[in-house]
């Protein structure tokens, strides 16, 4: 008995025992949450619609992190009454398997915006973003007019869907090849967009920001918050038995 | 002169790849930081070359038996960007009041300046504190000099290069979108290699120690240190679209990244604001009241039953939303438990003021730690209780989050840190006392009144809007429009500002406080509390001489 | 093995011996500090920091 507790004062005063045991004890938690998320099958189900962003919608999902609008906005309807009728049906997880980081947040300062694609018109979503309280009087939104006045640079579109396939978003190598282009062609209202709508069901192609000569970051932003919400028919007999499936909501 | 030589080559070294980098970015946000690297390169070199002694710039008394320097340079550092943070924090609460504060610019809106904000008090004025009070604690409770002195000054100074790098990102647009993870890979990667250093230093100087036990404050630093390291890692498995260019995407998507991310954010606050805190109570309060920690026993009990729930909490931050049902209540049912570990060591804090309760009234710091213990117990109440479902469905996505965070660090991290910091100044300096404890005093009056501003408004704020949002009428309709909730809102953000300001001028008694403390001098004030003396009754009851005699 | 049938099996034990290993393991843990040899170390432990006062 002795032996026993002798040999234990000598682990208490082992630094390398200590470490282990205390990294032993913070990993148990994380490995038991965490790892049955990429092999249990209902984590995500297949729901019919999902598809990557385009380059223009990536590009102003790019802005849509870079300004920091998750500080203020969720992308996460929860499956509650008042949440439903005021942003939309409650969100699913297939809707953000894409979402290279996963945009959810944690506060609303601002409304929901998991659904606000083709909720408002191209012409509101600029002026809002451009002064919010000319739109929204009471509304504490930053201004964002600095969007409409830079062109769109975000960098080589091929080169960061390249990155987004090397971690598993399936873009095609048609895509990849085309992504420069694309980003001007969605954004064209002379283009034609037809073949850009065949990779990307439901991919709307305008001039976004009211300024047809210029492909601005405004265009990129509006395009990408006029999609959000729209890919899934979350009414369709598949997607609500995809539904039913997901488990706990 | 070897090592002069062969560090100022090192210095060229590193120069030369950081202006070639800025030469190839594919970005102003990575040339602009680049640029920053490679002045941090050329200071290091002219100090190199000139042989400046940095201890001389902060007044630093001659070395000890400890090697103090890199603390005293930390006890700085953690005033300064708590000043920073602070006034970070005031500017962006006055902004949701006054949004003509964002000023127009695509710099200074809202959501640059809240990373701003997070990261300075957390990481800037937290990860200092926490650096600089490590390194103290564990050179006393080991009686041994830091090992690898040159690593651990590395380290201090790497560290404020990773901090520089973050805070101007945010501002630059450079973030990976993450909450209390928005610096870009290479900055993480930076932050990675100061770790491992810090590490390093850490480990090695518990393994010189001289005394045989490693004390209780020792194992909770030694977690902080290895748990932030996997956290950090993990959450940012990055790729970046080019290596000479600012972005990068998460790995993980949707679902799967936001677990890993509450799983890193939760346990930030576990153990970046909570393990690494307690350590310093386990040191600090014991000294301050002059009597061990009220039990050991309990002390090894909260360690292990801490760190071990602290790491399944995570899911709570995700309830109701798409992640899997049974990850959101393992959550909260861990969540809930955590309470328990939680008040021992608010009580095992308490109760070392068992038979020294009087120093509440006389010691402001005493006092401080002891609010600071306070606000832990309650916040680690109300964090298992917002934590359950229901309670979460009306408070997630409202300011009663923001109150419970600020209840915690303004109250627990900030009062800890600032007792510490009080503690730690005159010892350092080798000064004789404080410059002022009346100051210490004004400061302790002016944070509890502010954060009792804070918390207040945010609970009124968070309980209105999570009830607004779900309120029905008699029609059948909901009775309030999204931008009705804000604007009921208003007055409660100006008290919440009303309450930084109180906090954020405290913090300003306390800098001039030290920066006194530091220069030698000291304040002829009247004593916290008079000794009470009336002369007319301090003599010897005589009995009265009969009056026949 | 089905997915569901790994579900029922861990389910099961969660339930039986899986629950009677962790309340040992965590009886045991918490009744460790306690043990009668471990006083004087604590006592030593909890005010080492006391040793040397002229550490400041």
């Amino acid at each position: 008995m002795t032996t026993i507790v002798e040999k234990h004062k000598k682990l208490e005063r082992n630094v390398t025992f200590l470490g282990l045991a205390a990294f032993a004890a913070v990993t148990v938690g994380g490995i038991v949450e965490i790892a049955p998320l990429f092999w249990i099958d209902n984590t995500i189900e297949k729901v019919d619609g999902m598809r990557p962003y385009t380059p223009l919608e990536q590009a102003g999902r790019d802005i849509y992190v870079r300004e920091g609008c998750y500080t203020c906005h969720s992308q996460m309807i929860r499956p509650f009454r008042d949440e439903v009728e005021r942003y939309g049906h409650y969100s699913l997880a297939a809707e953000s398997m894409y979402d290279h980081p996963f945009q959810w947040g944690s506060k609303r300062t601002g409304p929901d915006l998991a659904r606000v694609g083709n909720r408002y018109s191209d012409e509101w979503h600029v002026q809002h973003l451009k002064d919010p309280r000319a739109v929204v009087p009471e509304s504490i939104m930053p201004t964002y007019a600095h969007l409409a006045e830079h062109d769109l640079d975000m960098g080589d579109m091929t080169a960061t869907l390249r990155t987004l396939y090397q971690i598993g978003v399936p873009y095609s190598q048609d895509d990849i090849a085309k992504a420069n282009d694309d980003l001007k062609t969605q954004a064209d209202p002379n283009a034609d967009a037809a073949d850009l709508q065949k990779r990307y069901p439901k991919a709307q192609a305008r001039d976004f920001d009211g300024d047809p000569k210029r492909l601005t970051e405004m265009d990129a932003l509006v395009a990408y918050l006029q999609m959000m919400g729209t890919l899934v028919d979350v009414n369709a007999p598949a997607a609500q038995e995809a539904l039913a499936k997901e488990k706990g909501r | 002169m070897v090592t002069a030589l062969s560090r100022s080559s090192l210095w060229l070294v590193s120069l030369l790849i950081a202006v070639v980098a800025c030469a190839a970015a594919v970005d102003t946000g990575f040339a602009i930081h680049m640029l920053i690297v490679a002045l941090a390169c050329i200071i290091g070199l002219i100090v190199t070359l000139r042989g400046v002694d940095l201890s001389k710039a902060i007044l630093a008394p001659d070395q000890g038996r400890y090697d103090d320097d890199p603390i005293r340079w930390g006890v700085i550092a953690t005033v300064f960007w708590g000043m920073a943070g602070f006034l970070a924090g005031l500017f962006i609460a006055l902004q949701l009041a006054l949004p003509v504060l964002n000023l127009g610019f695509e710099w200074t809106a809202f959501g640059r300046v809240r990373p701003l904000h997070t990261s300075a008090v957390i990481f800037a004025f937290g990860g200092n504190a926490l650096i600089a009070t490590s390194f103290y604690v564990v050179q006393r409770t080991c009686r041994a000099r830091l090992a690898f002195p040159g690593l651990a000054r590395f380290v201090f100074w790497g560290y404020q290069l990773f901090i520089v790098l973050a805070a101007t990102g945010y501002l630059l647009g450079i973030t990976q979108g993450k909450e209390y993870a928005e610096p870009e890979w290479y900055v993480d990667l930076w932050l990675t290699v100061v770790w491992v250093a810090y590490l390093a230093v850490f480990v090695g100087t518990l393994v010189k120690r001289k005394e045989p036990h490693i004390y209780v404050a020792n194992w909770f630093y030694l977690s902080f240190i290895i748990t932030v390291a996997m956290l950090h890692i993990v959450n940012n498995l990055n790729w970046p679209v080019s290596f000479v260019g600012s972005r990068s995407y998460p790995i993980f998507a949707g679902v799967q990244g936001a677990l890993v991310q509450w799983w890193y954010g939760h346990n930030a606050v576990g153990f970046f604001l909570t393990a690494g805190f307690l350590a310093m109570m386990y040191y600090f309060v014991p000294k301050q009241a002059e009597r061990p920690v009220f039990s050991y026993r309990l002390s090894i009990i909260h360690f292990w039953a801490l760190i071990f729930l602290y790491i399944w909490a995570g899911p709570h931050h995700l309830h109701y939303t798409a992640l899997p049902d049974w990850a959101q209540t393992l959550g909260m049912v861990f969540s809930v438990m955590l309470w328990m570990p939680s008040w021992g060591g608010m009580i095992n804090g308490l109760m070392t003021l068992n038979g020294a309760w009087d120093k509440v009234r006389t010691d402001p710091i005493i006092r401080m730690m002891v609010m600071a213990l306070a606000f832990y117990g309650m916040s680690t109440f109300e964090g298992p209780m917002m934590s359950i479902k229901s309670v979460n469905s009306l408070s997630h996505y409202t300011d009663w989050t923001i109150g419970h965070v600020h209840s915690g660090a303004l109250g627990w991290n900030g009062m800890i840190t600032f007792a510490s910091i009080y503690y730690l100044v005159p010892r350092l300096w080798n000064q004789p006392r404080l410059y002022s404890l009346r100051m210490v005093n004004w400061h302790f009056w002016l944070a509890t009144v502010g954060i009792v501003f804070y918390a207040a408004s945010m609970w009124v704020a968070g309980i209105t809007q999570g009830l607004m949002w779900r309120e029905y009428g008699a029609d059948g309709y909901l009775v309030n429009s999204f931008v009705e909730t804000v604007a009921a809102l208003k007055p409660m953000f100006f008290l919440r500002a009303f309450g930084g300001l109180l906090y954020l001028a405290g913090a300003v008694v306390m800098t001039v406080n030290v920066w006194r403390t530091i220069l030698g001098h000291s304040r002829v004030e009247a004593p916290m509390r008079d000794a009470p003396y009336d002369p007319e009754k301090d003599r010897p009851v005589v009995a009265a001489a009969p009056a026949a005699a | 093995m089905s997915a569901h049938s790994t579900y029922d099996m861990l389910r099961h034990l969660a339930d039986s011996w899986g629950l009677l290993l962790m309340t040992a393991i965590f009886v045991g843990l918490s009744a460790w500090p306690f043990r009668p040899g471990a006083k004087s170390l604590n006592r030593e432990a909890a005010t080492s920091i006391f040793k040397d006062e002229n550490d400041g």
